[in-house]
This record gives structure tokens, C-alpha cells and sequence, in this order.
């Protein structure tokens, strides 16, 4: 966790410095006002100052979200959230840059982006807040929801199969790949905090309630009744178990992740999670755990190092800056074959 | 070594150099072009090279050409008629004749006239020795066989030693305009260094084919171009398309700015992203982006950071551009859209060229989303206009369209290569007020501008967005009374722009019977036409190119008034004449108008306002 807090006119930083004066305008109850209340704690505790945060958004219900937080920010365009974010940081790679997103909008308009995002490994923090539908345009199927689920769009249920973000997010090469509900706001607090250091494209996934059209959708995973035995909260170097009395393990058959009741025989075979593991395949096989078979993992699935993309290009600038034949534009200009006129 | 032949003095000449893809033609145009802007003479190039990748070998569609114009008084374009042509092997000569002047001169490479070159270019006969070429000067030099004699000694492999007969062609054709060869095999040291083999090769067989032109007596007799009256100055050769990216690195540098390019590649503006991709030596900061709505959508962000920020494409990639060109109209940020038009609709002629764009750069957003718009109109001007792009979008916090087209990216002219101090100071504009008067929306009062604060600055954090935006505070609204105010303040803030730009010229008569209207590229073509038309005695015709589109320059209306006709000339069904109708009503314009993808000859644009003077 964070060292020091930033200082504005000697006092810290507190939420309210990171509230902007606009009335929120999402529904009564939607899991999105948990999201922006838990950015805004953890932009107090970043090293960055205020002024170097910048919050990108797409079109969606979620990506209202910059209006609402004091900092410098752009209400983009439908998908291409992570595009513009390219743009700036790389102009500016001394920003400490967030990205916020819905599914529709990452995954089906802005689903290129996504994924060049991820291969590029852009040091900025992707928030996707999916709650299986289009709420702004009201109640239209989404490149996440699930088979069957009845919308305006698939009124005799969905057809389509959907996608897996942490699978897509991580296939395509993301360096950080985290889950979280919206009814866990420490969790949301700790993975917002890692996402921030880890250098690369941080992508976070937050199970987010839409109370008007998909209302409870992630209720079997954050019931207080079924949520142990529904969640695997993953925590780098221990063991993947879970259940009201970590009854329950994640073990290896093969190729594949079971799930298997902990007795004293078998425990010692239970994986220990790595995060840091640079081959994908394990953190793929998470991310694509689901109900009813297998709890759906969530925490930190995937922080992996490598160089960032703006790190690169700038060394690349820096490095044949000082190795140029040109020392300026006038050199430049001047190279080739010139004649005099008198 | 000076020629002692009878010399015949012309003003200008236009020479074609043709043959196989892989006969170098491009360089030796190049190198021609180099030893002519050193004679002191104007020029202007074209090169035509197939679309294919490679073609096969001796067919006519693997023929590569390059054609330039060059001078004693301004050249404007190519040129319409070849007065030489050098022709490497048959398919050159069956795809370039057309193009030659009746007593033009023919170079062919005689060796290269064999049954299979001839078959492959459709002649059943020999036309170096059929008669057929009765109304030309034919030079039938074996240029294959001589040069692998004079290189023999070399130890070169067989094909260099053939790649080097373009030389040999180069130079008969450098005895023919009496040019002196040491500049040229200076350039080859500098250009093969550390080959010292190639570079004795493309000497050798520079001096192969001067000295037997020298010798053989084959020409006719020596043409003399004298220098043109130019600027003086240092110039170079310049290509439209390095020409802007250039302007836009003099730009970020004048305005002491980062430049920030992100573009997807398409033929013809991909050679923009190249060369500012290699000049991250110069501290460019270069994107490759996914894709075109990526290129400008990192443009905006880039902009919003504070960078000098600019996205190349062409047609099919502005329309892709599209809904985000109008998010950066909305929020009001810098930025230079560059389109290097090609013919469209679709895919159309990718790699040939057309002014079509004009109204997709004018109206081709959804909602009002005023935009200032300015074309290029030679290789060499692209420079400037590029510069003053990027200054015009910088000063007035406002999006910016820059008209370029395949004829100026790949033409090329001499560039009088102008010192950082000359151009045109850039004043983007400060807010010095205090903070609490401060919003993202607020304006200096001259030009509407907003002012350019970027994340960094403490105390000025705020969002914008293609929400519609309270005056001054920025805030969302979707008040009807300001919404319209807002749409009357981006219409504004493009028409202050009128305010500083130069009043528009006019070339010939400053009134009188007619007016040519030309916009762009057309300029080279209707100037040179217009230029032979004063000499023949006509002093009742001017000439007007727009550089300034969108807002048009302010005495347009009193240049209009002074003339009984307008005519616009361009190369769509009428873009430039269609918006003129809307601007300026009270005139009427005719127009003449050409859609084959190809640029305008200077003597069909000379036969038109000839056929309307005597009607």
C-alpha cells in the first residue's frame, strides 16, 4: 500500500478534494456509485498529485464517471476510451491515467481498442464495470451476457456466446488482470492500488449490479449465504481454497483445474496461486471458472512484469535523440542533395 | 567536358524516363532532377509507377516512369507533352508514345528490342526499324551491351552490371542538355559509400553514354535550358508528403511544443507516418495505431495532453474519422486532420489522385460541426501549409482539415528551404486572469478561442467531452438557449479565423472578362495555362487558387465582383463551385470539371478558357 499522501496546501488529500460539484446521476442503488467512491479513496493515497490524474471514460451509464471526479478527464467516444488514453500517455507518460468502461462499450464497440490495449502493455488502468447489459440505451444484450438471458435485443433468450474478459483481457496479452464484485469495496480498494503500480495495462473487472435491467445478476456470488462457496479470492503465494470452512480446493488434473473436498489426504495437492507466473495458461483457466462447476475467482488473477509501451517508445526517442545525424530540423532539412541559388 | 554540338535554346523541356520496375527509373528521374536544380533551372516531377508490387518482367504493366518538367522560367507542373523519352525496352515505348511530341526525341535501349521483350509488349515488328517511328528524333543506342562492356573489368555480377544501363540512358540524356557529370558521380560517392564497385559502375556508365552520344553523333543537336529567376536561397527536392511532415515538426518546434502523430497506414499519406516515424530522432512522438478511429481518437488525447497533435490519412480513413473529428470540434482542441485525397468513392483508384474530398472535409460530420479547412497546391508548398496547419489549430483551439492529394505527395519541386526565423510566430493564447475566473470554456474575446490547459497544471482540472457544454464553465447542459449559442460560437470561432488570413491573389488580369478559380493541386496546371495565355496577347483573363477553403479569405466577394465570369476548375463534379454557391450566392459560376483520377493538363484547362473568350 501507499507511503505518503499527497499534500495540498500542506493538508492531505482527503475524498471530498476528489469530488466534483456535478449531483451524481446514476439510478438509487447502483453498484457504479461504490466504484467511484472507491477511486476517489485511492487517488488520495496515489503518489501522483491531483493534478497529474486523468480519468478517461467512454459512452455508457458508467463512463459518466469523470464528471464526478475532481481531476482532469475526457468523456470520450463510444469504445475508443483506451485509444485517446494512448494518445495522452504516451504525450505525457508522467500521468497517472484510468480508464473507465462498461462491457458494451469495451467489449463490442471499443473491443479493437481493448485488445491493442492489452498487447501494447500501455501503463494505464482499465476499469470495466460489467453488468452483463446496455442500461443507457435500456436493456440490450451485451458481448457478456450470458446464454439465454432474455433482453430487448434476445427476447427468447440470448444466442450468442459470451466473452470471458479475463480470458480475452489476458489471451490478448494484459499484464494485470483483476476480478472483483461491487459488494467488495476493500477488495476493489487493494486491487485499485496494485493495478496503480504495476507497470503495463491493468485491467479490473468489476461485477457491477444494474438494478434496472440485470438486478441480482451477481447475486449468487455476493450473497452473503452462497458467496464463500461461489468465490475464489485468490492472494499471491496461498493456497486457491474456499467454501465456509475452506473446504473446498483448486487442483490440477491434466490440463485441467478441478475442484475437489480438502481432506487430510489431498490437501497438500491444492495449488498455491502466483500471479507473477508469465505463462498464461494457469491465470487463463481462472478466469474462466465458473458456476456452477467451479466458484468464480476473483482478486488479482494475473500481475505479471514487463517494459510498458510508453517506456519503450520513450526510451526509443531518448535513445535516438542522442544518436541522431540531425541535431536539429535546420540539419534535417539541409540533408540530402541542396544547390544554391544566387 | 563542354559539348561542342550546335545548341537549341528552349525555356523549358519535359523528359520521361521509362522502363522495367526494376530499371531504376525512379532514381535516374531523381538524379536528373538533382543535376537540373543545380543547373539553377525550376522543375517539378511526377513519378508513374504500376500499382502492382511487382509485375512481370517486360510487360506493360511493369513499366515504371518519371517525368519532369524543368525550366528557365517557373515550371507549374510534369508537363503535359514529352519532348524526350527515354524508353529501356518495348513495353516502355508501347506505354509511353503517347505522351511524346511529334519530332520529340526517343532513347531506346536497342539491345533490350528483342523478339521476346517485342512480344511481350504486343509488336509484331521491330518499331526502331519498321518506320513506324518516321515522326521522331530515334536514338537506338545499345545501351545493355555497351555498358556491360565498360563495366566488364568490374567483377560485378550480371545483374548489377544490367541495372547499371539506366545510367548509361542518364547519360545520353545528360550530353543531350549539355549538363556537366561531376555533381552527379559526386552524389553516387556520397550515396553507394562504401561500395566502391557500384559506385565505379554507375560512373562508368554515366560517362559510357555521354561519350558515346559525344562520339556517335546520335542527337541532334544540344538543348540549353538557362537557370530560371528563382529566390535565392538554398534549395532541395521535396515530395508533398515529406514537405507536410516537415512543416508539422517546424511547427512543434516554433511553438515549442511536443509533436504527437498517430496514424493507421493508406496509400498515398502512409510516406507521412514513415517520416515522422523516423523522426523520433527529432522527438516525435509516433503512434502506429489498430486502426483509423485509434489514430485520431489518441490524437484527441494527445492534444488534451498539451502536444502539437496531428493524424494523416486519406479519404476512406477520414470517413472513419468521422464521429470523433466532431468530439474535437466540441471540445475545442488543436488538432490537424491531414488528407492526402485519392479517388474515390470506396477503394476507387487508391493510387491515383482527385480533389473529391472537398466536401466530406466541409460537411462530412454529423450535427454543425464547423471546421477550419486549407489545401495544399504544389509539393513544395505543402511545407507551408502544413506549418500553418498546425498554427492555425494550435492559435484557434479548433480542429483542423488539411487538403493534400496523391499528384502533390508524390510530385515533387524544388523547396527554397526556408531558416526557423521566417515562418510565421505561433501565438497560442495564455490566460492570465485569476484562477477563480478561470473555466475550461471560457474565451478571449478576439478570436472565441478557449484556452489550452493540460493535466499537470494544478487548479485547472477539468473534463470536456462531446456532452454540449455550458458556456464558460463547461458544465453538461442541455439548455436550448445555450445549446444554440454554442453552435453560433464554434460557426464564429471558425469565421474570426478570415481575420488573419492573407488577402487572396490574382495572377493576369485584376478584372475583366474572366475569372479561373482553382483550389489546391489545380493550381500548377490552370497557372501554366494561364501564364501562356498572357504571353499569347490575352489580358483579359485572371487567375485565383484558394489555399484558404474554410473561412474563405475576406476579399474573395471583391475579387468575384470584378470579373463578367467565374470559372471554377476542378477535378470532382464541382465540390469547390457547389460550396461557392452557398458562400458567395450572388455570383454565378461555371465550371469545368474532370474525373478520370488524373491531374488536369495545362492544355485542356487552356482550350477551355479559350473556347469561353471567343464564344
Amino acid at each position: 500500500m501507499k507511503t505518503e499522501t499527497k499534500k495540498k496546501n500542506g493538508k492531505p488529500l482527503s475524498i471530498k478534494d476528489f469530488k466534483s460539484d456535478r449531483n451524481v446521476k446514476w439510478c438509487p442503488g447502483c453498484g457504479d456509485y461504490m466504484i467511484l467512491s472507491m477511486m476517489q479513496k485511492t487517488f488520495t493515497q496515489l503518489d501522483h498529485p491531483k493534478e497529474d490524474i486523468v480519468c478517461i471514460s467512454g459512452i455508457g451509464c458508467s463512463s459518466r464517471l469523470p464528471y464526478y471526479l475532481d481531476t482532469y478527464g475526457i468523456h470520450s467516444l463510444h469504445g475508443r476510451a483506451p485509444a485517446v488514453s494512448t494518445g495522452l500517455k504516451l504525450a505525457n507518460p508522467d500521468l497517472s491515467v484510468w480508464v473507465v468502461t462498461g462491457d458494451g462499450d469495451s467489449m463490442a464497440i471499443g473491443g479493437n481498442h481493448f485488445i491493442h490495449a492489452c498487447r501494447r502493455n500501455l501503463d494505464i488502468n482499465i476499469i470495466i464495470f460489467n453488468n452483463k447489459i446496455y442500461g443507457m440505451t435500456k436493456g440490450q444484450s451485451s458481448p457478456t451476457t450470458p446464454l439465454g438471458m432474455k433482453t430487448k435485443t434476445a427476447p427468447y433468450g440470448s444466442y450468442e456466446p459470451p466473452f470471458n474478459i479475463g480470458e480475452l483481457a489476458i489471451s490478448a496479452g494484459a499484464t494485470f488482470f483483476a476480478r472483483v464484485p461491487d459488494k467488495s469495496p476493500q477488495l476493489l480498494g487493494d486491487v485499485m492500488m496494485e493495478a496503480y503500480k504495476h507497470k503495463g495495462t491493468s485491467i479490473i473487472e468489476v461485477l457491477q449490479n444494474c438494478v434496472i435491467f440485470t438486478d441480482g445478476i451477481h447475486e449468487k456470488l455476493t450473497d452473503k449465504e452462497t458467496k464463500d462457496e461461489n468465490q475464489l479470492e485468490l492472494k499471491a503465494g496461498e493456497p486457491m481454497v474456499f467454501g465456509k470452512d475452506d473446504e473446498y480446493g483448486i487442483q490440477i488434473d491434466g490440463m485441467k483445474l478441478k475442484k475437489v473436498r480438502l481432506d487430510d489426504d489431498n490437501n497438500t495437492n491444492t495449488l498455491i496461486h502466483d500471479p507473477s507466473e508469465k505463462e498464461t495458461q494457469q491465470h487463463v483457466a481462472l478466469a474462466k471458472l465458473q458456476l456452477p462447476d467451479f466458484p468464480v475467482a476473483m482478486g488479482i488473477i494475473r500481475n505479471t512484469e514487463s517494459t510498458s509501451f510508453d517506456e519503450q517508445l520513450h526510451h526509443i526517442i531518448d535513445d535516438s535523440q542522442k544518436n541522431s545525424k540531425y541535431k536539429n530540423l535546420e540539419d534535417l532539412f539541409h540533408s540530402g542533395n541542396t544547390w544554391e541559388v544566387k | 567536358m563542354p559539348n561542342t554540338k550546335s545548341k537549341m535554346k528552349m525555356r523549358k523541356a519535359v523528359v520521361r524516363f521509362s522502363g522495367d520496375s526494376g530499371d531504376g527509373m525512379q532514381l535516374t528521374g531523381e538524379i536528373f532532377s538533382q543535376s537540373s536544380g543545380s543547373a539553377g533551372n525550376d522543375l517539378t516531377t511526377i513519378p508513374d509507377f504500376p500499382a502492382e508490387i511487382r509485375a512481370p518482367q517486360g510487360s506493360i504493366g511493369g513499366v515504371s516512369s518519371f517525368q519532369i518538367q524543368i525550366g528557365g522560367t517557373e515550371i507549374y507542373t510534369p508537363g503535359d507533352e514529352v519532348d524526350v523519352l527515354v524508353a529501356l525496352n518495348p513495353a516502355a515505348l508501347s506505354a509511353n508514345i503517347k505522351f511524346l511530341k511529334p519530332g520529340g526525341t526517343i532513347i531506346a535501349d536497342r539491345d533490350n528490342f528483342n523478339k521476346k521483350y517485342l512480344k511481350k509488349a504486343g509488336y509484331n515488328e521491330n518499331p526502331l526499324d519498321d518506320g513506324s517511328l518516321h515522326d521522331y528524333q530515334v536514338v537506338p543506342a545499345p545501351a545493355s551491351s555497351l555498358t556491360k562492356d565498360a563495366l566488364k573489368d568490374l567483377g560485378l555480377d550480371m545483374q548489377s552490371v544490367s541495372r547499371s544501363k539506366n545510367m548509361f540512358a542518364l547519360g545520353i540524356v545528360y550530353h543531350l542538355f549539355n549538363r556537366p557529370m561531376e555533381p552527379t558521380i559526386d552524389f553516387f560517392e556520397k550515396k553507394f559509400k562504401g561500395k566502391p564497385k557500384i559506385i565505379q559502375a554507375n560512373m562508368r556508365a554515366l560517362k559510357a553514354g555521354y561519350y558515346y552520344a559525344e562520339t556517335t553523333d546520335v542527337l541532334p543537336a544540344s538543348i540549353v535550358i538557362p537557370p530560371a529567376d528563382l529566390p535565392k536561397g538554398t534549395y532541395r527536392n521535396i515530395d508533398g508528403n515529406t514537405a507536410i511532415a516537415w512543416g508539422a515538426l517546424a511547427a512543434a518546434k516554433k511553438s515549442n511544443k511536443k509533436l504527437s502523430l498517430s496514424s493507421y497506414p493508406i496509400t498515398p499519406a502512409s510516406e507521412i507516418l514513415h517520416e515522422i516515424a523516423a523522426r523520433k530522432d527529432q522527438g516525435a512522438i509516433v503512434l502506429q495505431a489498430e486502426d483509423e478511429i485509434a489514430a485520431i481518437s489518441a490524437a484527441i488525447g494527445a492534444s488534451y495532453a498539451g502536444n502539437l497533435s496531428i493524424t494523416s490519412t486519406s479519404g476512406p480513413g477520414v470517413s472513419l474519422k468521422t464521429e470523433a473529428m466532431g468530439l474535437a470540434v466540441i471540445a475545442e482542441l488543436p488538432l490537424v486532420v491531414i488528407n492526402v485525397q485519392r479517388s474515390g468513392p470506396s477503394t476507387g483508384l487508391p493510387t491515383k489522385t482527385e480533389q473529391g474530398d472537398l466536401s466530406q472535409a466541409l460537411y462530412g460530420r454529423h450535427g454543425e460541426a464547423p471546421m477550419i479547412v486549407i489545401a495544399a497546391s504544389s509539393p513544395d508548398d505543402c511545407f507551408f501549409y502544413g506549418y500553418q496547419a498546425c498554427r492555425l489549430a494550435m492559435e484557434h483551439m479548433t480542429p483542423v482539415v488539411l487538403l493534400s492529394d496523391s499528384y502533390l505527395a508524390s510530385g515533387k519541386s524544388p523547396w527554397r528551404i526556408p531558416s526557423l526565423d521566417e515562418l510565421p510566430d505561433i501565438n497560442i493564447s495564455e490566460f492570465n486572469g485569476n484562477l477563480e475566473d478561470w473555466g475550461p470554456y471560457l474565451r478571449e474575446q478576439k478570436f472565441l478561442n478557449r484556452y489550452w490547459k493540460k493535466p499537470g497544471e494544478p487548479g485547472f482540472e477539468h473534463r470536456i467531452g462531446g456532452l454540449e457544454k455550458e458556456d464558460i464553465s463547461g458544465h453538461l447542459t442541455y439548455d436550448p438557449e445555450n445549446h444554440e449559442k454554442m453552435v453560433q460560437m464554434r460557426q464564429d470561432k471558425v469565421n474570426r479565423v478570415a481575420k488573419k488570413l492573407p488577402n487572396q491573389e490574382v495572377t493576369g488580369a485584376q478584372s475583366g472578362d474572366l475569372l479561373v478559380v482553382g483550389w489546391g493541386s489545380s493550381y500548377g496546371a490552370i497557372n501554366a495555362a494561364i501564364m501562356e495565355l498572357i504571353e499569347e496577347g490575352h489580358h483579359n483573363v485572371g487567375f485565383t487558387n484558394f489555399n484558404y477553403i474554410s473561412p474563405l479569405p475576406k476579399n474573395t466577394a471583391d475579387i468575384f465582383d470584378r470579373f463578367e465570369q467565374i470559372l471554377v476548375c476542378e477535378l470532382n463534379k464541382g465540390q469547390f463551385a457547389n460550396y461557392l454557391r452557398t458562400q458567395l450566392p450572388q455570383f454565378a459560376y461555371d465550371q469545368f470539371n474532370k474525373n478520370q483520377a488524373q491531374p488536369f493538363f495545362t492544355s485542356e484547362i487552356k482550350s477551355e478558357i479559350l473556347k469561353i473568350l471567343e464564344a
